[in-house]
């Protein structure tokens, strides 16, 4: 049904998508959780700082990680020499730019639930002998479970589409970065491409329409789990 | 013993207040709403921090900020109920009951055991529900057992009925009852319900403003001027106990209260019992003559105390009744003209026994 550079698109795809969410996750949380619940000096910078990827052309956040996750990067650089981890132009590299881009869309999913949550509820945990960690992960957490998979999803779905990023960062190499729009650019600049880029395209289309169907129908489980439906 | 001194400055208002409470034993915070009793609530809880403030349950000091004492809330080992319950809502009921027992320090004495406190607060047919498949009134229960398998040493409840209404509220109120009973717990109960307050407390704190401008036992508080003007003049009455002496077949009980022996209608009355009733001052009637052929069920001969003015042109006569019971009577002051009322003259009070009818409250035991 698919042919071997299709297959390899689609799960490289799917891969980077994951993986970008994987690295997303974590920090959105703490960010968005700093971004609510705490006051310091510096914090609207900050702020503006996290939802730049949106404003930015992808070309220039690619342009910015090469600089400093390059071979010879700062960050890169370090990376290299003391744990032999090189980013640029990896999988790894696509999956990192592709995290970076969809990471403002993240904090603010989480950011919104954050600013839900009945701070009565933890107020309660306390009386109940739960200390802050133990309240964050017994209360806070499950309680925006809801956002935090929203994000997850909607990040997923733009992941599997980014391209400026992760053509300036990654390269385009067969197998190893180029994912389905990068593939579909590809296609478009070979004579005859013409079927594989519509059948590219077809690929795109069905994934975006079951991510999104798919994170509607968990986001309802969840909120009726919660009793909010 | 539980002690508590606080002062705290939010914005224009400021809460200073002194008061001490029996242990065991509940004792109302009782006020307008806006007083200062949540904010009092979330004080000795530990969630908000006081600017200067002492809190003690008997031996264990829980603030000092003299001395730089300040246990954190999860440790302070206080139950709290809170208006709104708060149950968690990713949590079925038993969840909720077991969130504070499963965070007790290792090895912690649990005298309050999860069978007991299910059997006490009729729970079992509710553990696998989650809070929004729970009514109101079965949410402060549930609410109310996770606070006491926390193993507290003193329990507060924050308006546990407000959010209810009228029928939810008589549906709580005999948990509330048993549990004041059956546990050695001392309880703070803030409430701005008159009504509650008699039936589960033996203590009130008055709070207006921010202070605590009277406290003591119901019935002296029942009388105390700040209480008139907290409850407004048509709830004023003085609040008397005595033992039931007899009841007769018609749902009539026969009180015995200083030297009088009242009627009151009260079907669940038993013959030893000691009870509370709450007169209304506004249904209390003077005569300076004994009166005779009158449908009224109760005369009682009192001795005039004092006479004040009320609201508007009447005025308030407290009586001495008897071995010191005191009841207080609004009446017009034209009428306090023309009986030429004075201090220390012979009155016979009459009061309807139908006019007692739902002011009559258990005493509790302790």
């Amino acid at each position: 049904m698919l042919s071997p550079a299709e297959a390899d698109a689609l799960f490289l795809s799917l891969s980077v998508a994951a993986r970008s969410v994987a690295f997303n996750l974590p920090f959105a949380v703490l960010v968005a959780w700093l971004l609510t619940r705490t006051r310091f000096t510096g914090r609207t910078l900050f702020d503006a700082f996290v939802h730049l990827p949106l404003v930015l052309p992808p070309v220039v956040v690619g342009y910015l990680l090469l600089v400093l996750f390059g071979i010879r990067g700062p960050l890169g650089g370090w990376l290299h020499e003391n744990f032999g981890i090189q980013l640029a132009f990896t999988t790894t590299g696509a999956a990192l730019a592709t995290a970076v881009m969809s990471f403002p869309l993240v904090v603010r999913s989480i950011r919104i639930s954050l600013e839900t949550v009945d701070r009565g509820l933890e107020d309660a945990a306390r009386t109940l002998g739960a200390g802050p960690v133990d309240r964050f992960f017994s209360i806070t957490l499950p309680l925006i479970a809801p956002g935090i998979l929203a994000g997850a999803v909607t990040a997923f779905a733009a992941g599997l589409g980014e391209f400026g990023a992760v053509i300036t960062f990654a390269s385009n190499i067969p197998g190893e970065t180029r994912t389905l729009p990068l593939a579909l650019y590809t296609a478009l600049q070979t004579p005859d491409g013409d079927s594989l880029a519509a059948r590219l395209a077809l690929i795109s289309f069905t994934l975006g329409l079951t991510g999104l169907l798919a994170s509607e129908f968990l986001a309802r489980h969840l909120r009726r789990r919660l009793g909010r439906a | 013993m539980l002690t508590v001194k606080l002062t705290k400055r939010r914005g224009d208002f400021t809460l200073d207040m002194e008061f001490e409470a029996p242990t065991p034993g509940v004792t109302a915070l009782f006020g307008r709403s806006g007083c200062g009793k949540s904010t009092a609530i979330s004080l000795i809880a530990g969630l908000l921090s006081p600017d200067a403030g002492h809190v003690q349950v008997d031996e264990d000091v829980l603030l000092d900020t003299q001395r730089g004492i300040d246990v954190d809330a999860r440790h302070r080992r206080i139950g709290v109920v809170f208006q709104e319950a708060r149950l968690f809502p990713h949590l079925d009921a038993r969840g909720n009951l077991e969130y504070g027992l499963k965070r007790l320090p290792r090895g912690a004495a649990q005298p309050i055991r999860f069978d007991d406190v299910v059997q006490l607060l009729g729970l079992d047919v509710l553990l696998s529900r989650r809070p929004h498949e729970l009514s109101g009134g079965e949410k402060q229960r549930v609410a109310l057992g996770r606070a006491l398998l926390r193993q507290p040493r003193l329990l507060l409840l924050d308006e546990p009925l407000a959010s209810l209404d009228a029928a939810r509220r008589e549906e709580v109120l005999p948990w509330l009852e048993r549990l004041r009973d059956s546990l050695a717990i001392p309880v703070i109960y803030v409430s701005h319900q008159f009504d509650e307050v008699l039936r589960l407390a033996t203590r009130v704190v008055l709070l207006d403003d921010g202070k605590a401008v009277a406290q003591g036992d119901i019935a002296t508080v029942s009388r105390h001027p700040a209480l008139r003007a907290i409850v407004g003049p048509d709830a004023v009455g003085a609040v008397v106990s005595g033992v039931v002496e007899r009841v007769d077949g018609t749902g009539l009980a026969q009180l015995r209260i200083g030297d009088a022996l009242l009627h009151v209608e009260h079907d669940a009355a038993a013959a030893g019992q000691r009870i509370q009733i709450q007169v209304l001052a506004r249904d209390v009637i003077l005569a300076t003559e004994s009166p005779h052929a009158l449908s009224v069920r109760n005369v009682v001969p009192a001795r005039v105390v004092s006479i004040t003015p009320d609201v508007g042109r009447a005025v308030l006569v407290e009586l001495d009744i008897g071995r010191t019971s005191t009841l207080l009577a609004r009446i017009t002051a034209g009428a306090a003209q023309e009986l030429s009322l004075t201090e220390g003259m012979q009155v016979w009070a009459l009061i309807k026994a139908v006019s007692l009818r739902g002011h009559v409250f258990s005493v509790p035991a302790r």
